[in-house]
This record gives C-alpha cells, sequence and structure tokens, in this order.
C-alpha cells in the first residue's frame, strides 16, 4: 500500500503554502474590520498610579481606549492556570490574580494596560503611544535568585517569599541512605536556560461580534482552539461557549508557545463587544519576545550515587523553576510532572527524590516549550551520567549499557510506568552510525590542525500523550486529556475526517489521511481532514506533547472501527453474503470466496438513500469516537553529537550528529524525520545560541532577532536520523509519538560532546564562544 | 502620500499610499497578495523576500515609493501554470512544515541560484546554508530546505 502506514508520502498540504496560498490569520481580513494595539508596560514591576488617555482618544481614527478597570468592571474574570499541584505540607499553590489588562499593579515589562482600537493599525499604535501611563516603581525580582533572596520584593500577596509551590516526589530517606552508601558520588548544579519559543509567525487574533445573534467569533494563532473556547467562556466569561466560535486556521508553528489563552484574545474578543467592531491584533516580533510565554529557567542541584560496580544506586534532585510573574495555563505541570517524573531517565534507578521549588519573578509568564519539562529531566540525567563515567573512569557508553532498563513493563520510583523499548538497540544503532570507535583516530587529526575534536551522547526517554484523563485528573489536571474524531463517510464515498487535533507544521493532512487509506484502500486524495474550527469539529484537547499520534489518530482509528462495522453490515446485506465473510481492500467491498464485490461509493450511496439498508439500521454513515489512552507513550532514543572546538577562539562546530530513535509505529518516515530535525536544530540552539536575557531591572535584553540567537542554516549541521522501534503497546497503531524528542535529547548530547572535547565539565547553555574559551582556560591552569 | 506604479506579477499596479508605506504592507494590504508574511520587525528573518527587478529583497526593508516603476514578482507569481522547480523541490523534499517562512525560503532559493548560475559558481551544500543566512526556520532544522534548493539547482 504505497499511499497508507509506513509510507513518505510527499504532503497534501504544500501546494498552498509554496504558492503563497497560505491562509494564517493575520491574512484574513473581515468586513468592518478594526485595529487594536496595546499600551504595555516599561516597568518590571510598578504600581499604576494614573492614566490619562484622553490624547489618544483625540486622535484620528480612534474608537476606544480601553483599560484595565473597565475589563474587570465587565466582569472579564482573571487568567488562570489549569492545574493544581500541591505543596510538601499539603498546601494548594499560591495562584496570584492575573488580569488581561493591569488594573493597579504590572509585574513584568510587557504586562498589557492598555488597548486602543483605531480604524487602521498605524492609527492604533499612535494612538498607544499618546497614553499617559503614571507608574511608581517598585523593586525588582528579574531571576530565581532575586526572588527568593530574604527581603525579595513580594510580587503577589498571595505568594508569600514569591513561592508559588514547594513540591516533592519520591523518597527522600531512602535515596538519602542509598546516596550515603554510595561507592561514588556525582554532584553537579545545572542551569537549563531561559528560551523564546519563536514560532515564525507572530501571534494574531480577529474578532467579531454579532450584536444581534449576541455571538463572538474568534479566529486565533492556537494550537488547541477548543481549549481556548472552554477557558474563555467558562473562566474568562468573555462568552457563552455556544455563542462563541474559535478558528484555529494555518498556524505558523507553536511548539507550546501557541497553547495558551493570552491577554491580547480576551481583550480583542471584549473589545468587539464594546465598540461593535471586528478587531485584529498581529504581534510584532519584540511584542512576541516580550508576551509569548518562554520556555525551561531551570536552576538545579542534584546527587547521584553509583555502588562499586557502577549501578546507580539513587539520585536526588533539588530544582528551582522560574514562573515568571503570572502563571500560565500549563506552568504548573512542567516542572513537576512532565519533568520529575521522568528523573529515571532510561534507567533502573532504585531511589529517586526530588523537590521543586516554583517562584515568581517579574519576568515573562514561562510555561511549555517543545519538550516542556522533559528537556529539563533529560539534560539533567545525561549530563549526571557522563559526568559520573569520566569521574569513575568509565566509558560512558558502557555505563549506560550497564544501567539500561531492560524488561519491560518498568516501573520507575517517580509514576511513571514504560511499556516498552530496546534502549541498547538504539544505542548499538547510533554508536555504529557515529563511527565511535573511530572517533580516537579523528581526534587525533583534529588536534594535528590545532583543534579540539569531542563526542558525546545522550540517551534520553520522554513522554507523550500525556494520559490516562482519571490519572491526570487525580494529579491535579483541570482538563481530560483524551482526543476525539468524526468519520463523515460522504454519499459519494469521499471521506471527511474531524479531529480536534490541530496541525501547525505537522502535516496531519498527510498522515491523518494515511490511517484512513491504509485502512480502507481508499486513494489519499478522497480524505479531506478538518480541523481548527469549533463550529465545525466536535470537541477536541488540540497538539501539543506530542499527542495528535497517540492520542489524536487513535481517536481516529476508534472511529474508523465503527464505519467499518457498519460497512461490513451494508455490505453483508447487500451482497447477501454472512458478515463474517465481508472484507474492505483496496476500496472494494468483497465477499470472501465468492466475485461478489461493491465499490466503496456504493456502500456510501447506499447508506445515504437508505433504500435497502438491513432492518434497524439508521442511514448515514458518520461515526464518532472519544479516546482516552491507557498510559503515557514513551519515545526514546540515543543521539551521538561530534564536536570540533577552536581552542583559539572557543567556537564549536558540530561535525557530525546522529540521533536514533524509537517511536513505535511510524505512519509518515519522511514527516517524521522532519520533526526530528527541527527538534535537533531547537536543541542545538539551546545548547550553544539562545537565551533569553534580563538585567537586574527586569529589562529583556534579548527582545529582538539582533539579539536573541535563532539557529540558522550554517549553524547547524545535516543530520543522520536513524529508527531503531518497538511498537508501543498501549494505543492501537502503536504510536509513540515524535514531536518533541529531538529537542529533548539534543542539548546533552553536544554539551557532553564539547566537554569531552575541553576537559571540563563545568560548561553551561548556551555554550557560546567566550563561555567555551573561558572553561577550556580553566581547565588547562586547573592542569598545570 | 504618495502614488507608487509598479508590476506585480506581470500586472500593472497603481495606487495612493502613506510616504511611510513599506513594499511589504503594500504588497499584503493594498494588493492582499498574503503569500509574503512579516516574521520580525529587524530584517532578520526573510519571511517577506520578493524578487525587486530580479534581486531578492527584503519587502520589510523597502518603502513602497522605492519600488515605483520596478517589477515585483512575489511568491503567487512564480509558478508559471505549474509549479516552479523550486516550489516543487520544497514539497518533493518535506522542505517545509508549518509553512509561514516558505515563501521567503523559495524567493530566496531561487535568487540564489539564479545568481551562482550567472557566475558560473557551484552551489553546494556550504554555500547554500551560508546563502540562507538572511532567513530563519524554526521548524525544519534546515536540512530538508537545503536539500530542496540543492535538487532545484539541478532543475532551474
Amino acid at each position: 500500500m504505497s499511499e497508507g502506514i509506513g509510507a513518505a508520502v510527499k504532503r497534501k498540504e504544500d501546494k498552498r503554502f509554496t504558492t503563497g496560498a497560505g491562509r494564517y490569520t493575520d491574512d484574513i481580513r473581515l468586513e468592518n474590520q478594526a485595529y487594536a494595539a496595546f499600551v504595555r508596560s516599561p516597568h518590571a514591576h510598578a504600581k499604576v498610579t494614573g492614566i490619562d488617555k484622553s490624547a489618544a482618544e483625540a486622535k484620528d481614527g480612534v474608537l476606544a481606549v480601553l483599560d484595565g478597570k473597565q475589563l474587570t468592571g465587565d466582569g472579564i474574570g482573571n487568567i488562570i492556570c489549569g492545574w493544581a499541584i500541591t505543596s510538601k505540607d499539603g498546601s494548594p499553590m499560591n495562584m496570584g490574580a492575573w488580569s488581561a489588562l493591569a488594573t493597579d499593579t504590572v509585574r513584568y515589562v510587557g504586562d498589557a494596560v492598555v488597548a486602543v482600537v483605531a480604524e487602521t493599525a498605524a492609527q492604533a499604535r499612535e494612538a498607544a503611544e499618546a497614553v499617559v501611563v503614571d507608574y511608581e516603581e517598585l523593586p525588582v525580582a528579574a531571576h530565581i535568585e532575586a526572588a527568593v533572596a530574604d527581603g525579595a520584593p513580594q510580587i503577589h500577596d498571595n505568594a508569600p517569599g514569591n513561592v508559588i509551590y514547594d513540591w516533592e516526589i519520591g523518597e527522600l530517606d531512602t535515596t538519602d541512605t542509598a546516596i550515603a552508601g554510595a561507592a561514588h558520588v556525582t554532584e553537579m548544579d545545572i542551569t537549563n536556560n531561559r528560551l523564546s519559543p519563536n514560532a515564525m509567525e507572530p501571534r494574531a487574533a480577529i474578532t467579531k461580534y454579532d450584536a444581534a445573534e449576541d455571538h463572538y467569533t474568534l479566529y486565533t494563532t492556537s494550537q488547541n482552539p477548543h481549549v481556548a473556547r472552554l477557558v474563555l467562556s467558562a473562566f474568562y466569561a468573555v462568552a457563552p461557549e455556544h455563542k462563541l466560535r474559535v478558528i484555529a486556521p494555518d498556524v505558523g508553528g507553536g511548539f507550546g508557545s501557541k497553547i495558551y489563552i493570552y491577554p491580547e484574545e480576551i481583550v480583542c474578543l471584549w473589545a468587539a463587544m464594546k465598540t461593535k467592531r471586528s478587531i485584529k491584533w498581529t504581534a510584532d516580533r519584540t511584542e512576541a519576545f516580550l508576551t509569548d510565554a518562554h520556555g525551561r529557567d531551570h536552576v538545579t542541584t542534584a546527587k547521584m550515587g553509583f555502588d562499586a560496580s557502577g549501578n546507580i544506586v539513587g539520585f536526588k534532585v533539588s530544582t528551582k523553576a522560574n514562573f515568571g510573574a503570572y502563571m500560565s495555563l500549563f506552568s504548573s505541570a512542567v516542572p513537576t510532572y512532565l519533568y520529575a517524573t521522568l528523573l529515571s531517565g532510561t534507567y533502573n534507578i532504585p531511589n529517586i527524590y526530588c523537590e521543586v521549588l516554583a517562584v515568581y519573578t517579574n519576568t515573562v509568564p514561562v510555561d511549555a516549550y517543545r519538550g516542556a519539562g522533559r528537556p529539563e529531566a533529560s539534560y539533567l540525567v545525561e549530563r549526571m551520567m557522563e559526568t559520573a563515567a569520566r569521574e569513575m573512569g568509565k566509558d560512558p557508553a558502557e555505563l549506560r549499557r550497564q544501567n539500561f532498563i531492560k524488561e519491560f513493563p518498568h516501573q520507575t520510583p517517580v509514576i511513571m510506568n514504560y511499556d516498552s523499548g530496546d534502549f541498547e538497540g538504539n544505542l548499538n544503532q547510533a554508536m555504529e552510525a557515529a563511527d565511535w570507535s573511530g572517533f580516537e583516530a579523528r581526534k587525533a587529526e583534529s588536534a594535528a590542525r590545532g583543534k579540539l575534536r569531542g563526542i558525546g551522547m545522550s540517551c534520553y526517554i520522554e513522554a507523550c500523550g500525556i494520559a490516562p484523563s482519571a490519572a491526570v485528573g487525580s494529579l491535579g489536571a483541570g482538563v481530560g486529556l483524551w482526543e476525539s474524531a468524526e468519520v463523515r463517510v460522504n454519499p459519494v464515498g469521499t471521506i471527511e475526517i474531524l479531529t480536534g487535533s490541530h496541525s501547525h507544521g505537522q502535516g496531519h493532512e498527510t498522515t491523518f489521511a494515511q490511517v484512513v487509506a491504509d485502512r480502507f484502500g481508499v486513494p489519499l486524495d478522497s480524505v479531506q481532514i478538518v480541523h481548527g474550527d469549533t463550529d465545525k469539529v466536535q470537541f477536541g484537547m488540540g497538539t501539543y506533547g506530542s499527542r495528535s499520534g497517540p492520542v489524536g489518530m487513535s481517536a481516529i482509528v476508534k472511529a474508523l472501527d465503527k464505519v467499518e462495522a457498519k460497512v461490513k453490515k451494508i455490505g453483508a446485506h447487500l451482497l447477501e453474503e454472512p458478515e463474517e465473510n465481508i472484507v474492505i481492500e483496496e476500496g472494494t467491498v468483497k465477499a470472501t470466496g465468492t466475485n461478489k464485490a461493491l465499490g466503496w461509493h456504493e456502500i456510501g450511496l447506499a447508506a445515504y438513500t437508505a433504500h435497502n439498508l438491513p432492518p434497524d439500521m439508521e442511514p448515514g454513515l458518520k461515526e464518532g469516537a472519544f479516546y482516552d489512552p491507557l498510559n503515557f507513550t514513551f519515545p526514546m532514543g540515543c543521539f551521538i553529537c561530534e564536536v570540533e572546538v577552536d581552542p583559539d577562539t572557543g567556537k564549536t562546530e558540530i561535525l557530525k550528529f546522529v540521533a536514533s530513535d524509537d517511536f513505535g509505529v511510524i505512519i509518515n518516515p519522511m514527516i517524521v524525520e522532519g520533526q526530528v530535525h527541527g527538534g535537533i536544530a531547537q536543541g542545538v540552539g539551546q545548547a550553544l545560541l539562545e537565551e533569553v536575557v534580563y538585567d537586574e531591572s527586569g529589562q529583556q535584553l534579548s527582545a529582538s532577532y539582533m539579539d536573541y540567537t535563532m539557529p540558522r542554516a550554517d549553524d547547524v549541521p545535516s543530520y543522520d536520523v536513524l529508527h531503531h522501534n518497538t511498537k508501543c503497546t498501549t494505543n492501537p497503531l502503536g504510536i509513540k509519538g515524535c514531536g518533541e524528542a529531538g529537542a529533548i535529547g539534543s542539548p546533552p548530547a553536544v554539551i557532553n560532546a564539547i566537554t569531552n572535547a575541553i576537559g571540563n565539565n563545568d560548561l553551561s547553555m548556551p555554550a557560546t564562544p567566550s563561555k567555551v574559551w573561558a572553561a577550556l582556560a580553566a581547565s588547562k591552569i586547573a592542569a598545570e | 502620500m504618495t502614488t507608487v506604479s509598479m508590476t506585480v506579477n506581470g500586472k500593472v499596479v497603481a495606487a495612493v499610499v502613506e510616504d511611510r508605506t513599506l513594499l511589504v504592507d503594500y504588497i499584503r494590504e493594498h494588493l492582499r497578495l498574503t503569500g509574503t508574511h512579516v516574521g520580525c520587525d529587524t530584517s532578520q528573518c526573510g519571511a517577506c523576500v520578493v524578487h525587486v527587478d530580479g534581486k531578492a529583497v527584503k519587502s520589510c526593508t523597502m518603502l513602497a515609493a522605492q519600488a515605483d516603476g520596478a517589477k515585483v514578482t512575489t511568491i503567487e507569481g512564480v509558478a508559471n501554470g505549474e509549479l516552479h522547480p523550486m516550489q516543487k523541490a520544497f514539497n518533493d523534499n518535506h522542505g517545509l512544515q508549518c509553512g509561514f517562512c516558505t515563501p521567503g525560503m523559495i524567493m530566496s532559493g531561487i535568487d540564489m541560484v539564479n545568481r551562482y548560475k550567472a557566475e558560473g559558481k557551484t552551489l553546494d551544500e556550504a554555500a547554500i546554508r551560508a546563502e540562507l543566512e538572511g532567513n530563519i526556520c524554526r521548524c525544519t532544522g534546515y536540512h530538508n530546505i537545503v536539500k530542496s534548493i540543492s535538487q532545484a539547482a539541478g532543475e532551474m
């Protein structure tokens, strides 16, 4: 089957994107459309003591100048975090109030204070500049250390000491005992640098209010339009769900940053009602840096204990996580259930303890960014393993091999139950592809040219398709994490798949159609994927956490099962053969052992004409399903990076990057490899180039592409992407998910390679030339 | 206000625009050719690349008035009945994911192939990567974009 599961089918969606016919939010123009611009705080922490709108209101084209008191006065609710975390002492997390427009206090540079609506975008910007806001500046805590210091400024009244929660997982006593009795203990302080997701399409929203119907429409750059509608109605009270349509058309990348419902969407919906005008807002890039949720920003101290033969006996971790000025939608889950639960890595670790202190700072809110907690866990575990191997004089590959989990299912001490994997298989495949054994010769060749060559690996594991709903509910999730699908077979036999997943680059229009083509043998072009519109698609949970494969496609499979059952009943009736003899092959419904057959379109027509259906059968051929997974899925793999460092400049060049992943069953290898390429580039970006930098006053120093180093084509190598797959045992297709793996596994591989080259384990991301040069100088001094 | 007149994708267009109107805004908002995108404010990302008199230009860095009298080609004007070899190559090699940077990548790709051909130089992988310095993609990790441009270079 050339178009079915496993085929590298070229993407159906590409034609519109390669010809300029994509339809992104900012490409849409509604009738009667006005434009919004936001007045944002230039201070990281200040009281708002007065707002003078008069000059702005007098400007040409201005329709409204709206502030936070009007917003809250109209009953618009505060922005919430949807995952409740309980502290060690049993107390609930301390969620500070976040109004979409600040009412009396601003808490980060970029905090929205006033929205201006005008006839043109330029008029809105000019009027926004004419709004005069009086601020009384307050002391600032721009970094974790400043926020937890004695006498730190209090950012939210209900979060004493700026602590949101002080959470723990695992067994402290047994872990302490195990480490105390260890033959070797590796201790490290590890920082995970703060990043900005930087989808290339800036966030945008267009809102419309129909006064006659009291109905709202929101076009938005969202990864999950149904969740947006739910939250906008249930918590922000913008409109009831049945009076609000949310459309996420073509979306230009997300990487987590477009999961959340931001102030701008809330304000533009409300302002559309106030002004009776459609309203468009589009972020510019600096606005994106100042308002899109950031990622990572952990500071960790960890100890890993080994027995005399190199087996891990205990792992103890203490992490401080920067949440920024407010709790974003899923922020609380990231450093807890998406991080600490992965600290067993790919290893048999009998004792694990992790505590996480979540703190407010006067910075942009931090939430899930590609990988969300799992890159932080993978970076920590894999740097610890590498460093431990070097300290104990062991081969890093052999230390990993010795400690690998080899039997499944495997219950870790931190909730996760791994269902499948062959960790050694991926390690062996990657080492062979990287010519691991030939490294010393290549290192000597580099040395002859005055360069330092290094090799590093990482054996990551992650957890996708976060589930099941009842389990995540018991851990504090405010939503269920299932997915839905509807399969509509039309009277002419063409098929529409309505999915709650949302594609913003992942190629769902192709891969999802492949699953259908594989099942019924119908041409790929006869299958259409419908997504991203709450008026068209039944409820759905959207796309994040690599869930669209394992969860979204599983829902489609469940709906296809129901369609298949009905088709077989109709086929049996029309062919006058027993149902158990009916098969569906290559778009034809056949009775085995006979030459009787019906074309696919004949079944559709029979279902809708209903002239001759089995007794008691309803007409039509449309089935839906909601799929709630049995477990997380566990993609894993081995990445190997080889670098060359110029000792004179500290500049690192990546010479080779090999990825061997276990993604379970792969629907479209071309698309899966593309996901890995992109993930690795983001991971290489984190390792070598990217960092959101705040000064002590809370000003973001990296808020443009002049200042924040995005990976360019000549910063990254070509990648060798390989697979050694074991089938996932907990979903019907056997899929594990592939969206985040590249970003999760690559940073430790890159840093382990550089530290190998320079002979100093003390190196933090991003490993810029100046840091690498300084670390090399330090190791030379230490050697003397 | 300024009157601008130019040929865009083979069609003569004219309008009265504010002096400060950027070429990209003229293309997107006046001509409603929305395939040309804006991804940054600092002329770094290249999502807005178009051809002006045969040369790749970041249309966010040029006033519409500066393009007065010019021949402009946008992504919508690249295909001639069938897909341009560069467009086809991006599809063949999975050179795009979300598609937002793609129009700029294709316009830059065509320009670099044309320049290298005119100068008789070889457009190898290192050259493609260096030439893409002004185009940022966050999805693909560039691997398949490089392959796409390389394929098209052999077909153009």
